[in-house]
C-alpha cells in the first residue's frame, strides 16, 4: 500500500494553471474568426453608433436625432417602411400557409419536390429575381403583354417603379422564409391529435382550427417575424423596383450618403433601424426561444 | 498479448465541484496492481466523474493521482498510457475493425508488419480473429463491444477504464460478456478500473469493488464482504436485497428487536440508534428448534408470492415491521407454505445478522 | 374521379373537397418559380424587351457579356472575391465552431453570440459602417477589402452550420482517440474532421455563394477596378434594362444550381 500523504491543496495551483492555460487555447481557435469581426463589422458600427452622435462641428449633440424628428420625410420613410413591412408579412401570411399546409399533408416524395421548388427561388440570387420582375412587370413586359392580349385590361398598367412592383417583389423574396419554418412546425405535428379530433366527432374544418391551426402556431410566429425583421431593414427590392419612389429605411439611409454625404443623419437613421431590428428581434427571441435556433452552443 | 509488471493507482484527497455540487468529495482510493475493481454506484454519485479524473478528461479542483511512482494528475489524456472503453463504444466509423485497433498503435510509431500482426492478436484475444476488414456497420452491439476492448487493449496500457460497457447490451450478452472480460483480465493482468450501477455485474467481476455515492467512497472491499458485512445503510441497500428492522442494542453483541433478543454476528462498533440488517434469501422457517449459532423471530404471514425461480414470503413482526423471506421453489413447495395469517418462526444465522448504525432511518 | 373522393388527410377530409386548396399552392408555387426561371429563356430573345417565347432566338446578350471587357472584368472579380472569401471564412468558421463548442466555458455562449450578429444587423448599416472606415484606412475599392467584408458576412453560416454538425457528432470518439495517445489537435484532425467534413464542405460553398450574390456591401466597398458583378448589375438595373442581365442573370443561376447540387450530393451520401 502506498503511503504517501500529499499536502492539502495538493497541485491546486498547477491544476488551476493546467485548467487556464486549456481554456487559452480553445479561446485562440475562435480568435481569429472573432478577430475579424470585430475589426470589420463591430468597430465601425460601433464608431458610427458614435459618429450619430456628433453634429457637423464635431460636437457631441443630438441633432440627427432630432432632425429625424423635424424634418417629414423621415416620418414618411418610417411610415412606408412599416407599411411595406406589414402588408408583404400579411400577403405573405395569406399566401404561404396555404401552401405549407398542402405540402405538409402531402406523401413524402411529392412534398420534397415541392420543397426543392421552395428553396429554388430561395437559393437563386436575389438581384436576379429583382431582375425578373423588373422585366416581367414593365410596360412591355411579359403580365402587361398577355393582359392586353387575353383582353384584361386595355393600357398597360403602371406595374413598376412603384409600390406595387416593390410589393410584388418583396412577397417574392420573403415567402420562403415565411414558408420553410411553418413547413418545419407543421411536419412536427403528430398526425393523432388530428386522428384523435376526427375520432371525438369534429368535422374537418373544426379538426383544423382547433388542433391543427393552434399547433402551426409557432411556426407561424417564427416565419412572420423573420419576414418581418427582413422587410425593415431590405435595400435592394425597393432600390431596384420602386423606381426611387420607395424610400424605405435603408434607401434614406444610402441616399443620404451617395447624394448628400451626410454621414451624421445616414448613421442616426442606421442606429434607429439597428435599436427597431434587436428590439423586434428581442421579441421573437423571448416569444420562441428562438436563441436555440441561433447557436445555443450548449443549448 | 505479454503480461507487463502490473501498476498500482494512488488516489489521494481529490476534490471536485462543480458550482455548489460536490461531485468528488475527498476522494482517497489505494487499487492493487492487477486488480480489477468496480466503482459501483446510482447516477449522479460521483463513479464517472472519478474515472474521468483518471483519464484525465476531468480536472480535479486539487488532488493526486499516481500510476506507480509517476504523478499523473497534470498530464493529458493522450500522456497517461491508459486505454479506454466507453458505454457507447464510440468506434469510428469512417475507419474498419482493423485501422481501428490499429490507431493506437499508428500514433505510437508502430507501423507495417508488426502492426498488422498485433492488430491480430489483438483481435484473436477478444476472439473475432478474422474481423478485420469488415466495416463497423456491419458488426453487431456485442462485437463492437469486443472491437472496442481491441483497440484499448492493443498497445499493453498500463491501465484499462471501462465506463460501464455493457450496459446497452441485452441481458444475455451482458452476463456472457461479464463473463469474457473477467476471463480477459485474468489472462492481460492489467490493472483495471470498471464503473458500472449494476451490483450483480460488481460482484461478478470483481477483485474488490468500491461502493461510491455522493462523492465518496462508502466502502471497498472484496465482493464477499460487501454483501455479507455492509459497513452502513446505503451500501447494504444498494447490494443485494436487504430488510431492515428497528432494534435496540443491549451491550456491544446483542440488540432486542420487538421484543425478541438477536445476537449480532459482529459486535457494534458504537452506540447510538440503529437497525438490523437481514436479507430475504438467508432467512429459512424454521420447523423445529434454532441451532447455537442462530437467530430466530416469529411472525405473522402477510402475503406469498411465487416468482419462479423463488418464492417471496412477507410477514409481519408484533411491533408492526414488515419482513421479507425469500426460499428457492422446488415441486409444490408453494403448497408446503404457512397460509395468510398463520405465525411463522423464521431462522437466520449469526453472522448474517448485521447491526448498522442509523445514518437517516 | 375516385381520387377527389379519397381521405386526404388524418381528419377523413376529401381531396375533393380541399382541391381549392391545391389549387391555391400551385399558384403559390407558380408564383415563385416562374419569375425565378423565366430569365433563362428570356435570356435567349432577340428583341430588347426580353419576350416571351421569344419571337427570334439569339444569342446576343450572350455575346455582349463575354464581349464587354467591364463585364468580364466584374465576373473574375466576383469569382475571385468567392474563393478567397471561401479560403478564409471557412477555416476560420470551421475552428472557431469547434473551438466553441469544445470549450465549457460560459464565455463561449456569448462570442458565439457575438459572431453570429453579421447576420442580425441590417446590411445597410454595416455596408456604410464599413464603407466609413475603410475610406479612412484606403481600403475602398480593393479586393482585400471586399473580401474581409464578405469573410465577415460568411463566417456566421460557416459557424452555424459547422456548430449543428458537431451537435449530432458523438465526440466520445474524439475522447476515446485522446485516451488512446492523440493529442487533441491530433484527435480532431484524425477522428473529427473527416466524419464533419460534409458539413465544411457545404459551409464553403455557402460562403463562396454568399460572397458571389452580395449586393448591398459589394455596392459600397467595392469599385473602380475591382467592382464586383452584382453590383454591376445593380447599378445597371437602376439606370435602364439592359438585356444583357437576362444573360448574366442565367449564367448566375446555373453557377448557384450546379454548387448547391454539387453540395446536395455531398450532404446525401452515407455520413461517416
Amino acid at each position: 500500500m502506498n503511503r504517501f500523504a500529499p499536502s492539502p491543496g495538493a497541485n491546486a495551483a498547477g491544476l488551476r494553471r493546467d485548467d487556464s492555460v486549456e481554456r487559452l487555447a480553445l479561446f485562440a481557435l475562435s480568435a481569429p474568426a472573432l478577430l475579424l469581426v470585430l475589426v470589420t463589422m463591430i468597430a465601425p458600427v460601433a464608431w458610427l453608433f458614435g459618429l450619430s452622435f456628433l453634429d457637423d462641428a464635431g460636437s457631441v449633440s443630438l441633432e440627427h436625432y432630432r432632425r429625424m424628428i423635424d424634418q417629414p420625410s423621415y416620418g414618411r420613410t418610417f411610415l412606408v417602411t412599416f407599411q411595406v413591412s406589414l402588408l408583404t408579412t400579411a400577403i405573405c401570411i395569406a399566401a404561404g400557409y396555404p401552401l405549407a399546409y398542402a405540402v405538409s399533408q402531402m406523401p413524402t416524395r411529392a412534398a420534397n419536390l415541392c420543397l426543392i421548388l421552395v428553396l429554388l427561388p430561395f437559393w437563386t440570387s436575389l438581384l436576379v429575381r429583382t431582375y425578373a420582375w423588373l422585366v416581367l412587370l414593365q410596360r412591355k413586359g411579359l403580365i402587361n403583354e398577355w393582359g392586353i392580349r387575353l383582353g384584361w385590361w386595355d393600357e398597360p398598367l403602371a406595374l413598376v417603379h412603384n409600390m406595387t412592383g416593390t410589393l410584388i417583389g418583396m412577397v417574392h423574396i420573403m415567402l420562403p422564409f415565411l414558408v420553410l419554418p411553418l413547413l418545419g412546425a407543421m411536419r412536427a405535428i403528430d398526425a393523432d391529435y388530428q386522428k384523435a379530433a376526427a375520432s371525438l366527432g369534429a368535422s374537418p374544418m373544426r379538426a383544423f382550427w382547433s388542433v391543427f391551426f393552434p399547433l402551426s402556431m409557432p411556426g407561424l410566429l417564427a416565419g412572420t417575424l423573420i419576414v418581418f425583421i427582413l422587410c425593415l431593414g431590405f435595400y435592394v427590392t425597393p432600390a431596384v423596383l420602386g423606381g426611387g419612389k420607395v424610400i424605405m429605411v435603408s434607401n434614406h439611409i444610402a441616399n443620404d450618403i451617395e447624394l448628400f454625404f451626410n454621414w451624421g443623419a445616414a448613421s442616426a437613421l442606421g442606429v434607429v433601424l439597428l435599436v427597431l431590428t434587436l428590439a423586434f428581434l428581442f421579441v421573437a427571441v423571448r416569444l420562441l426561444r428562438l436563441d436555440k435556433v441561433l447557436g445555443g452552443v450548449h443549448g | 498479448m505479454t503480461r507487463r509488471a502490473a501498476v498500482p493507482i494512488a488516489v489521494r484527497a481529490l476534490c471536485k465541484t462543480y458550482g455548489k455540487v460536490l461531485a468528488l468529495n475527498d476522494v482517497e482510493l489505494d487499487v492493487r496492481g492487477g486488480e480489477f475493481l468496480t466503482l459501483l454506484g446510482p447516477s449522479g454519485s460521483g463513479k464517472t466523474t472519478l474515472l474521468m479524473v483518471l483519464a484525465g478528461f476531468i480536472r480535479p479542483d486539487q488532488g493526486s493521482l499516481k500510476f506507480g511512482d509517476d504523478e499523473v494528475i497534470r498530464l493529458a489524456p493522450h500522456k497517461r498510457d491508459i486505454g479506454m472503453v466507453f458505454q457507447n463504444y464510440a468506434l469510428f466509423p469512417h475507419m474498419d475493425v482493423a485501422t481501428n485497433v490499429a490507431f493506437p498503435l499508428k500514433l505510437r510509431g508502430v507501423k507495417g508488419a508488426d502492426q498488422q500482426r498485433r492488430v491480430e492478436v489483438a483481435l484473436q484475444t477478444v476472439q473475432l480473429e478474422g474481423y478485420g476488414a469488415r466495416r463497423i456497420d456491419e458488426l453487431s452491439g456485442g462485437q463492437r463491444q469486443r472491437v472496442a476492448l481491441a483497440r484499448a487493449i492493443v498497445f499493453e496500457p498500463r491501465i484499462v477504464l471501462m465506463d460501464e460497457p455493457l450496459s446497452a447490451l441485452d441481458k444475455q450478452l451482458r452476463e456472457r460478456m461479464q463473463i469474457e472480460l473477467r476471463q480477459l483480465h485474468e489472462k492481460l493482468g492489467t490493472t483495471t478500473i470498471y464503473v458500472t450501477h449494476d451490483q450483480r455485474e460488481a460482484l461478478t467481476m470483481s477483485d474488490r469493488i468500491a461502493v461510491i455515492s455522493g462523492g465518496r467512497i462508502m466502502q471497498l472491499d472484496t465482493p464477499q464482504v460487501i454483501y455479507e458485512q455492509p459497513k452502513n445503510r446505503f451500501v447494504a441497500e444498494f447490494i443485494g436485497e436487504s430488510t431492515f428492522l428497528k432494534a435496540e442494542l443491549d451491550g456491544a453483541e446483542l440488540c432486542r428487536c420487538a421484543g425478541q433478543v438477536l445476537r449480532l454476528g459482529r459486535a457494534a462498533s458504537a452506540r447510538g440508534p440503529g437497525v438490523v440488517m437481514l436479507r430475504p434469501e438467508r432467512l429459512r422457517i424454521l420447523q423445529g428448534e434454532a441451532g447455537g449459532t442462530e437467530n430466530m423471530l416469529t411472525a405473522r404471514v402477510v402475503n406469498t408470492i411465487y416468482q419462479g425461480d423463488s418464492f417471496l414470503l412477507q410477514a409481519q413482526l408484533a411491533d408492526g415491521t414488515a419482513l421479507s423471506a425469500r426460499g428457492m421453489a422446488g415441486q409444490g413447495s408453494l403448497a408446503s407454505l404457512p397460509g395468510v395469517g398463520a405465525q411463522v418462526r423464521l431462522s437466520f444465522s449469526v453472522a448474517d445478522t448485521v447491526w448498522l448504525a442509523d445514518a437517516a432511518a | 374521379m375516385s381520387w377527389f373522393s379519397e381521405p386526404a388527410s388524418p381528419t377523413q377530409i376529401t381531396h375533393g373537397a380541399r382541391l381549392w386548396l391545391y389549387v391555391v399552392a400551385a399558384l403559390v408555387l407558380a408564383f415563385l418559380i416562374v419569375p425565378t426561371l423565366i430569365v433563362i429563356p428570356m435570356s435567349f430573345s432577340e428583341s430588347q424587351y426580353l419576350e416571351f417565347p421569344p419571337r427570334e432566338w439569339s444569342l446576343r446578350w450572350y455575346r455582349n457579356y463575354f464581349a464587354s471587357t467591364a463585364w468580364m472584368q466584374a465576373t473574375v472579380t466576383s469569382f475571385q472575391a468567392g474563393a478567397l472569401t471561401t479560403v478564409l471564412a471557412t477555416p476560420l468558421g470551421t475552428l472557431a465552431a469547434y473551438g466553441l463548442f469544445a470549450s465549457r466555458y460560459r464565455w463561449a455562449h456569448m462570442i458565439h453570440v457575438l459572431m453570429i450578429t453579421p447576420i442580425i444587423v441590417p446590411v445597410i448599416l454595416v455596408a456604410i459602417a464599413v464603407f466609413y472606415v475603410y475610406v479612412k484606412i484606403k481600403l475602398v475599392n480593393s479586393l482585400t477589402g471586399i473580401v474581409l467584408a464578405h469573410s465577415m458576412l460568411a463566417i456566421p453560416l460557416v459557424i452555424m452550420i459547422v456548430t449543428s454538425a458537431l451537435k449530432s457528432y458523438d465526440m466520445n470518439q474524439e475522447m476515446v482517440a485522446r485516451s488512446l495517445g492523440a493529442s487533441r489537435a491530433r484527435a480532431f484532425l484524425s477522428v473529427t474532421l473527416p466524419q464533419i467534413r460534409f458539413a465544411v464542405i457545404s459551409s464553403a460553398l455557402l460562403a463562396f455563394l454568399t460572397s458571389f450574390d452580395e449586393v448591398v456591401l459589394a455596392m459600397f466597398v467595392s469599385g473602380g477596378g475591382n467592382s464586383t458583378l452584382t453590383r454591376n448589375m445593380f447599378l445597371a438595373l437602376r439606370d435602364q434594362i439592359d438585356p444583357t442581365i437576362a444573360a448574366i442573370s442565367t449564367l448566375m443561376i446555373v453557377v448557384t444550381t450546379a454548387l448547391l447540387a454539387f453540395s446536395q450530393r455531398f450532404g446525401q451520401t452515407h455520413r461517416g
